[in-house]
């Protein structure tokens, strides 16, 4: 294979596990809070990015064309639906249902999740179709040999690395972090330290949402489509690879996200059998992992509590 | 006694002309039949479903304002979502209500594989209006089962055919992993072959896929002239779009699933532009009946365009209408009138239907998409040569 090819290859791939990342990152999160596992992540990620796309329409009716503007606004009422959006969840059906067995938490989501979706299908104008997504990002490109790289690939990664580092540093290294760290470990004894559990809950579920929101419209930018579907196998994606990386652990979303990735790209290319198999490959290598590592790549470090 | 006798007379009198009086009411009033139509409603091809329907709905109201006609008929509309589990749940539905006689049923293939048994097991006469695998009526010997369009077979002849023709040599081949797609790979592949093409790689790929940049590296490592993609809109949508991503510059051939509005609706910019694929049969505007056809939807005001198959759809739904007519509300008996049916006259031309059930036009029309629409090839501006396909 020519250096051109593989660099075509490694770039998909990066593509790829950062969105894959980023969706992961909100199944680690919740669960390392409030340990629930939110089956609606997917389809928040797909209300985000078709909020993105209702918000393109309205500024273009508006008459404003400058993409930089466009893009702003668009991330910002983007996240900052989906990010209320995932506090409402939390607050009115998570969190009520705290004590209650966590399948039932699991069976809600799901169940919300697939309302959601309908509700897009259904509801929005026209809304079982798929949507062109602008490209509103700079399309120059530059040929290295065989391999076309991007302008816009190359923002949407580092946009996207950099809210997972940004991510990892409000979790690790500010007094909300260390909140959400503390009610991750142990709730009560953080309640009696004068934490404002469900504020924190919240916020977690904020961010995680918001998260899914930016992966959402980072999907709709590079692939310039949404569809109502989108958030189905993004989040079963996402899902998995937060387990492989382990639960809980914000560095093993990302390496699950990146694997998951890596997985995908050897099963069509390098592997001898159809791509039509690519998916039964990484999911079966994941099983596999599972079975060897049941806790993930990087535990949580406090997964033994009881 | 006599009393009596005279009351008898005059009960059974009165017997009698209320009898009389309610046939003459039954002779008045039709009698209700139903029909059914099944489609897919919702999901990434509702669009061709709500025009298929649409077009279902249309011929039935056309035949109730008939004064001729000898039932007053209701259409049952169930939506098959384009999937197989559901498809087979709403076909038991219908063909298991004994008040159903006939229905026009399935655009997506691997939706009516499944439910074809379904109606043979409950001897439920069907048309099929828009799926297009041919072992939907060539896989099995079930009389019950129709068809009215034509199926991939023709049109892969005609597509790979009309491609060499056009002097393209190599080919990419991507295609979803459902009986649809599998069979536009097989027998694209086959004719291809039989035309001289060179077919360098094939992929299949899953019908929710997002992501298509591993299949289409490879394929730009290949270099093909053309990518087929046997499968539907939504997907079609994505690889065009990511073909574009990576850089690819060939020429992209659809097939008859790629044949909606919103392939234009999904696409950014001139994307679309010069995308060619084919289609059964022939547009509705040069189709025998379609003038008639296209100023009837016209005049109902649907909301949704009648898309590719409407007309089969309304055609099928006539077709099925006309038997009910000639042999009354009996399943077997219709069923019994469609193996026979010869030359019938519909809006898509001259109906026969071979021994397996299937209509035996071959008449398929390539078409290309031009400034935001498809254009029949023969009017575009890529047939007299004002713009030219990729690579030419």
């Amino acid at each position: 294979m020519d250096i051109g090819l593989f660099g075509q290859y490694l770039a998909n791939g990066v593509m790829l596990g950062t969105m894959y990342a980023l969706v992961a990152v909100g199944f680690t999160l919740f669960f390392g809070v409030l340990d629930v596992i939110k089956f609606s992540h997917g389809d928040v990620l797909m209300l985000g990015s078709f909020t993105g796309f209702t918000v393109y329409i309205g500024l273009l009716s508006l008459g404003i064309e400058n993409p930089w503007v466009m893009i702003a606004a668009i991330l910002v009422v983007s996240i900052i639906t989906t990010a209320a959006l995932g506090a409402i969840i939390a607050r009115y059906l998570v969190l009520p249902l705290k004590s209650a067995p966590p399948l039932n938490i699991l069976l809600i989501t799901l169940m919300l999740g697939t309302a959601i979706r309908e509700a897009v299908r259904l509801f929005y104008p026209d809304g079982s179709n798929p949507k062109a997504f602008p490209a509103l990002l700079p399309t120059a490109s530059v040929d290295l040999g065989g391999f076309a790289l991007r302008a816009d690939s190359v923002i949407l990664v580092a946009a996207g690395i950099a809210v997972i580092i940004g991510l990892n540093l409000v979790i690790n290294r500010t007094r909300l972090g260390l909140a959400i760290r503390a009610v991750a470990q142990d709730e009560e004894t953080a309640k009696i330290m004068g934490i404002n559990y469900t504020m924190i809950v919240l916020v977690t579920f904020a961010i995680g949402s918001g998260a899914a929101a930016f992966a959402g419209i980072m999907n709709g930018l590079y692939y310039n489509e949404v569809n109502f579907g989108m958030g189905l196998l993004l989040g079963l994606i996402g899902f998995c690879a937060a387990i492989i990386g382990g639960l809980g652990n914000i560095y093993g979303a990302i390496l699950g996200g990146f694997l998951f990735a890596g997985l995908q790209t050897i099963g069509a290319v390098a592997l001898p059998f159809a791509s039509a198999y690519k998916d039964v490959f990484a999911f079966g290598v994941v099983i596999a992992l599972m079975a060897w590592k049941p806790t993930g790549l990087i535990a949580e470090r406090s997964s033994d509590r009881v | 006694m006599t009393h009596s006798g005279n009351r008898r007379t005059l009960i059974s009198a009165a017997l009698a002309a209320s009898l009389s009086l309610s046939f003459a009411n039954g002779a008045l009033a039709k009698d209700t039949v139903k029909v059914g139509f099944i489609g897919p409603l919702t999901g990434g091809v509702s669009s061709i479903g709500l025009g298929g329907r649409n077009s279902a709905e249309l011929a039935v109201a056309l035949r109730n304002q008939d004064p001729d006609a000898k039932y007053e008929y209701e259409l049952e509309v169930l939506d098959d979502e384009c999937k197989p589990n559901v498809g087979v749940q709403v076909a038991t539905k219908l063909a298991a209500s004994r008040d159903v006689l006939g229905a026009v049923t399935h655009y997506c293939s691997s939706v009516a594989m499944g439910a074809v048994d379904i109606y043979h097991k409950f001897n439920l006469p069907v048309i099929v209006w828009g799926a297009v695998l041919p072992d939907i009526t060539y896989g099995n010997d079930y009389t019950e089962v129709h068809r009215i369009n034509g199926t991939m077979i023709n049109q892969n002849e005609a597509a790979a055919k009309f491609m060499t023709d056009q002097g393209y040599k190599t080919w990419a081949i991507i295609h979803d992993t459902t009986d649809y797609g599998k069979g536009h790979n097989e027998y694209f592949s086959k004719y291809l072959t039989e035309n001289g093409g060179e077919i360098l790689g094939t992929f299949g790929v899953t019908s929710d896929q997002q992501d298509f940049t591993a299949e289409l590296t490879k394929i730009k490592q290949m270099n093909p002239e053309v990518v087929y993609f046997g499968g539907l809109t939504p997907l079609a949508v994505r690889i065009r779009q990511q073909m574009d991503k990576l850089g690819i510059e060939a020429q992209f051939q659809g097939a008859s699933g790629l044949k909606s509005e919103s392939y234009f609706t999904g696409l950014s910019g001139d994307l679309a532009e010069g995308t060619v694929t084919f289609l059964e049969g022939a547009p509705a505007e040069k189709l025998p009946g379609g003038e008639y056809f296209m100023a009837e939807y016209e005049k109902e005001g649907y909301g949704e365009s009648f898309e590719a198959y409407g007309p089969f759809s309304f055609a099928a739904m006539n077709l099925l209408m006309d038997a009910i007519e000639e042999v009354g509300a009996d399943r077997k008996k219709v069923t019994e009138y469609l193996a026979d049916v010869q030359e019938h006259a519909s809006i898509t031309g001259p109906v026969t239907f071979d021994e397996h059930g299937q209509n035996t036009v071959a008449l398929i029309t390539p078409y290309v998409a031009q400034d935001g629409e498809w254009v029949v090839w023969s009017d575009s501006a890529y047939a007299d040569g004002t713009r030219t396909l990729t690579g030419k």
